[in-house]
């Protein structure tokens, strides 16, 4: 018996989505009273992979040879390394996704997505996730003799502990289906799927001459930078940055939407934000309804002072 | 080209969302069903592959005899032909195996799913099928471009996008970028009368398994009233963030 855990790491690093899905593997092997195996596949340095320890990874299998966009070889790896485990749990990822639903198909396992809590009973696994577009939570069962569930983002939090683990080199079958030709991942700025604060934007910002104290903002908090889809259907910022239902769901500790207006698509892909703060000069604008916090007021007499009073206060 | 879009229908993105049987199931009374926007992308690049290669567009959906007017849409936007399979969807599994039923006795160049639908978030019969037909499978797929038995697809990934090559057939989970959303097709009244008699064909599903169980619903607690903050003490919006919601 094992909880198996897939760490994701991208440049041989892992990232705060996968210590989560590690923390989240530990309280669930607590409940069932047995170990954490982390399995990876990404070429990581050994000094990474005992980064693990910290969270509660009992063990770590790392191989190399696989692509992460090679989906039936990752599939295959999983299949091979599962034997013992009841449960096997994917961090937030675009790669978690492309996984588990195979893997879940090749095992005959029951498999849930967007979850949001450790189980609430073990025999048969009982879970929670987010369902309807963050609309409502959902209760699941797997019926299953190994669960498959993929964390929703940002739901869980890390949980440090003072473990050990050991590394063991395993190998891998290279069936490859797919061939990657090139990987483009921006460096040096946060991704709106692990950033902890967003500072985003819309069409109140009347230009994209004007998005210099966003970024200003976004520098000063640590934050990631959105936009709305309007901004982005109109070129103003590129499609990367668009949040909402047919762009990118974000859970952010810490949302700040300024000039937008809070349309039910755009809230849709923020509303499992733990706080949302709202900048619009129109009073009723919908996105004061769903905000924790809000300022009536032109963004561009607001953010220059908010930028001010962050700045004093650092 | 022989192209399978599974389409979902679901709620509209505008509908109040809520549950009967004390939150057992989802209560669709009152509510307006659209085609899932995830799917809608991938239909419309499937017209696009179909008018630049020849071939042939199918839609394939799960569920009873409700979403019918769903699946005309499809056809009025420009599909050509409809399979119904004859069942309440109750888990992504039991969904996926029955796609592929159907999908191993008419087997497709190119199967097209949604990223994920957005009412129950799943986001999983497209790695399924793939699976179970033993088919290469790229999710989050943001641009195709196919020329004879090859594809370049591009796919999201975390903070970026990554590029691959593979050999038809496949399967995709597709979103924007596959197409743009200016490029959505809005059924013109010749779609639509010619919808009415496109071939639509209900199937019955052949294995009922089901892996998960949904056992409830329940609504997020409502949020507080909004503490509005006047535009003149902007330093009182920061100690709050601060020192009420700890969140710098």
């Amino acid at each position: 018996m094992s909880v198996l855990v897939y760490a994701e790491s991208w440049g041989g690093s892992f990232r705060k989505s996968t210590y989560e899905a590690v923390s989240y593997a530990s309280e669930t092997a607590k409940l069932l009273r047995t170990d954490v195996i982390a399995l990876t596949f990404g070429n990581e340095s050994d000094d990474e992979l005992l980064k693990l320890e910290n969270y509660g990874a009992n063990k770590v299998l790392t191989t190399s040879g696989i692509e992460k966009g090679d989906s039936k070889a990752a599939t295959d790896l999983f299949s091979a390394n599962c034997s013992d485990a009841n449960m096997i749990i994917f961090p937030s990822t675009y790669t978690s996704k492309m996984i588990a639903p195979r893997l879940a198909a090749k095992l005959k396992a029951g498999m849930t997505s967007n979850v949001i809590s450790t189980p609430s009973s073990v025999s048969p696994i009982e879970i929670k996730r987010k369902s309807f577009s963050g609309k409502a939570i959902e209760n699941t069962k797997i019926n299953t003799e190994k669960a498959i569930i993929i964390l929703a983002p940002n739901a869980f939090g890390l949980v440090e502990c003072n473990g050990s683990c050991k590394i063991q080199k395993i190998e891998s079958a290279n069936n490859t289906s797919v061939t990657i030709n090139s990987q483009k991942v921006a460096s040096g700025k946060i991704s709106l799927a692990e950033a902890e604060i967003i500072v985003s934007a819309g069409r109140g910002l009347k230009g994209p001459e004007n998005w210099e104290m966003i970024e200003e903002l976004a520098n000063l908090l640590g934050a990631a930078t959105a936009c709305s889809k309007p901004v982005s259907d109109i070129g103003w910022r590129p499609h990367s940055e668009h949040v909402g239902q047919t762009g990118i769901v974000v859970a952010p500790n810490l949302y700040i939407a300024v000039g937008i207006s809070g349309a039910i698509q755009h809230l849709a892909g923020v509303n499992s934000s733990k706080i949302m703060v709202v900048i619009n000069t129109d009073p009723e604008a919908p996105f004061f309804k769903s905000a924790d916090y809000g300022i009536v007021g032109d963004a561009f007499e607001v953010i220059p002072k908010l930028i001010e009073e962050i700045k004093r206060i650092n | 080209m022989n192209i399978i879009v599974c389409i979902s229908s679901v709620p509209d993105t505008t509908s109040k969302i809520n549950f009967t049987d004390s939150g057992g199931k989802f209560d669709s009374d009152g509510v307006q069903f659209i085609i899932n926007p995830y799917d809608e992308f991938g239909l419309t690049k499937a017209m696009m592959l179909k008018e630049a290669n020849g071939g042939k567009v199918t839609v394939i959906t799960a569920g009873d005899i409700t979403i019918e007017p769903v699946i005309r849409k499809a056809l009025a936007i420009g599909a050509d032909e409809a399979i119904r399979i004859n069942m309440t969807p109750q888990d992504s599994y039991s969904t996926a195996v029955e796609i592929t039923n159907y999908l191993k006795n008419s087997p497709a160049d190119l199967v097209i799913t949604g990223r994920e639908s957005i009412d129950y978030n799943g986001g999983a019969v497209g790695g399924m099928l793939a699976e179970m037909l033993d088919l290469p499978f790229i999710n989050a797929c943001n641009g195709l471009h196919i020329s004879g038995d090859t594809a370049e697809i591009t796919r999201e990934i975390d903070g970026g996008i990554e590029n691959i090559s593979t050999n038809l057939p496949f399967v995709i989970s597709g979103q924007k970028g596959l197409v743009q959303e200016s490029e959505l097709r809005i059924p013109n009244m010749r779609g639509i009368m010619q919808a009415r008699t496109k071939p639509l064909q209900v199937i019955e599903p052949l294995d009922n398994v089901q892996l998960t169980i949904s056992s409830g619903f329940e609504k997020p607690a409502n949020k507080q009233d909004c503490k509005l903050v006047s535009s003149d003490n902007v330093a009182d919006l920061v100690s709050l963030l601060r020192d009420e919601a700890k969140v710098i």
